[in-house]
């Protein structure tokens, strides 16, 4: 019970300093902390394939995709200049009280009386003993025998994701030089060829 | 159903989804750096996905653990076409403003 207070504060404080930071580096960072909490969460709620699939997926893959894109970005003479951040008042007031409406629904959900859907065959047992509820096993069972179709869809959207990158970001477009670019290459492979000649 | 887990009511679990939402959708809305919009997009996900777990461990039905593993695989492809967007915008300008990108519809 205490380990999950600490979880929440963690994932709080981390989720508001990804939203705040200055810098997109600092926002990567504690979204990498909060990623980590997020896994600890679900290993408490006996989901452990899940806790794995996020640390490889969400901290292995796609923060380092984060951490590339900033890298590449910054690599350039000039820094970037963003945009300034600014709240827009609608928005923000629609969101706040869609919050309230949100946690309100909650709290009554929470009183009313529940359909209890068919359970998982697996038992719950303890995390990474055998073939228990949220193990690898019981997860990949029910994934490739009871839904095997949203698996199949899942790989045709991956496929589509990467050939909308291969198009969008793969340099397919012929380089066009500027004037002066070209007049500094031609003036440097002028001397090249004259320093050959001697 | 089980109501708490370990002394821990279900309410919590998403109310601590439900807060670390709208975090992102603060961030998602007010934030102008494409970059960490994404970022906050990320977390709206993770507060889906939160969700998703405590209701399939509450009901020792691993469907709602099944969602959860589409929606990282979304989360992922979505992550790779956004960057890549964001590289060939930066590419075309060294000055960019999200609300600029309004060109990008039609």
């Amino acid at each position: 019970m205490i380990s999950f207070w600490v979880i929440a504060v963690v994932l709080v404080v981390s989720a508001l300093w990804t939203v705040t930071a200055r810098r997109p580096i600092y926002s990567v960072v504690s979204l990498l902390l909060n990623f980590a909490a997020l896994a600890t969460t679900y290993l408490i709620l006996h989901a452990e394939f899940l806790a794995v699939m996020q640390m490889i997926v969400y901290s292995g893959a796609i923060l380092m995709l984060f951490v590339f894109v900033i890298a590449l970005l910054n690599s350039g003479i000039a820094p970037i200049v963003l945009g300034r951040d600014r709240v827009p008042l609608a928005p923000a007031a629609a969101v706040a009280l869609a919050a309230v409406a949100f946690i309100a629904t909650t709290i009554a959900a929470a009183h009313a009386p529940a359909i209890v859907p068919i359970a998982s065959h697996s038992p719950l047992g303890e995390v990474g003993r055998g073939n228990v509820f949220g193990s690898i096993g019981d997860f990949g069972q029910a994934l490739f025998l009871s839904r095997l179709l949203p698996f199949e869809v899942t790989a045709l959207i991956l496929m589509v994701a990467v050939i909308g990158v291969v198009l969008l970001a793969g340099d397919l477009t012929p380089y066009v030089p500027t004037r002066r670019r070209a007049e500094r290459a031609r003036r440097a492979l002028r001397e090249a060829i004259l320093r050959e000649g001697k | 159903m089980a109501t708490s887990f370990a002394g821990v009511p279900i309410f919590d679990y998403e109310a601590l989804a439900s807060i670390l939402f709208f975090i992102g959708l603060a961030g998602a809305i007010a934030r102008r750096n494409p970059l960490v919009m994404l970022m906050s997009i990320e977390l709206m996900f993770n507060a889906a996905n939160l969700a998703f777990i405590v209701f399939a461990r509450a009901w020792l039905n691993n469907a709602g653990q099944i969602f959860a593993f589409l929606v990282i695989t979304v989360a992922a492809a979505e992550a790779a076409i956004a960057l890549a967007i964001v590289v060939v915008v930066f590419r075309s300008a060294p000055q960019v403003d999200v609300d600029d990108v309004r060109v990008l519809h039609g």
